[in-house]
């Protein structure tokens, strides 16, 4: 699933990374425990977490996560954004909550990593 | 080669700094992708747990043609039972780190599955020493 469409199947806003819009995941996971994600072994991965912090572009780095939606319009930093875009990490911010973003994104044939 | 890192304990806006070093070092040596994330997962786990248990350390990288050697070492508290420590689940973070989205005791059995060879010894009261070994050619 390119990174456009999921922007549209979330009616989400785009953060970092416009250049890089046909850039395409293979499979989903969704945690707040970065510990968990750490584990994941999948490449072209995308993250969705409610957790906002560095270390969540962190642990996308250390992972080679390139793209991470943030749901439920978790407020993410101006320091955030600069270490994403250092990284080559697409950021997406998302209103609807977690459920509801996994659902929609299921729906339109995103594959869980588990 | 050699380099040295400062890890300060608590800090989690910077925590991840020496691993984000690790790993640009390896993409400009060339090598493979999948090793180079072992590598750095392993690398960051060490250095979250330095950050999230320890009151401060250093990370040592060594590098040359064939292998990379990552040492950790830190003074704090220390690891009373490293076995026990070594649980997936077993975990004494605080609310703190638990609310940066670690504290499910699993990163110590992910450094052992990632790395190519993993030593950790520890001192009580004194602090930890976390070795990581890994074959990059
Ligand atoms: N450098 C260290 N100094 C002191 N204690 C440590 C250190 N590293 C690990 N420990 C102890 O070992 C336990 C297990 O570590 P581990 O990395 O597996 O889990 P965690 O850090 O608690 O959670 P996670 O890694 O999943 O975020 C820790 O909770 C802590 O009690
Ligand atoms: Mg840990």
């Amino acid at each position: 699933m390119l990174v456009k469409e999921i922007i549209e199947v979330l009616d989400a806003r785009l953060l970092c990374g416009e250049e890089r819009q046909d850039y395409g995941v293979e499979v989903a996971f969704a945690s707040d425990l970065m510990s968990d994600v750490l584990t994941l072994k999948d490449d072209h991965v995308l993250l969705i977490t409610g957790l906002a912090n560095m270390q969540t572009i962190r642990t996308a780095e250390m992972s080679d996560i390139h793209c991470v939606v943030f749901a439920r319009n978790k407020k993410v930093s101006p320091e955030m954004i600069e270490l994403a875009r250092e990284n080559d990490i697409i950021l997406i911010e998302c209103r609807y909550s977690m459920f509801k973003t996994c659902g929609l994104l299921y729906g339109s044939g995103l594959k869980a990593i588990y | 080669m050699h380099f040295e890192y400062n890890i300060e304990g608590g800090d989690f806006t910077r925590a991840g700094y020496a691993s984000s070093q690790v790993k640009k070092l390896l993409k400009k040596q060339g090598v493979e992708m999948s090793v180079i994330k072992r590598t750095v997962v392993a690398a960051y786990e060490a250095e979250v747990n330095v950050v999230a248990h320890a009151y401060g350390g250093v990370m040592y990288v060594d590098l040359d043609d064939r292998q990379m050697r990552i040492v950790l070492q830190d003074t704090g508290p220390g690891i009373e039972d490293i076995q026990q420590a070594m649980e997936e689940g077993y975990s004494t973070a605080s609310d703190a780190v638990r609310e940066m989205g670690f504290g499910a005791g699993m990163g110590l059995s992910n450094m052992k599955k990632n790395a190519h060879e993993l030593n950790i010894e520890s001192e009580v009261g004194k602090g930890t020493r976390v070795e990581i070994i890994m074959q990059i050619a």
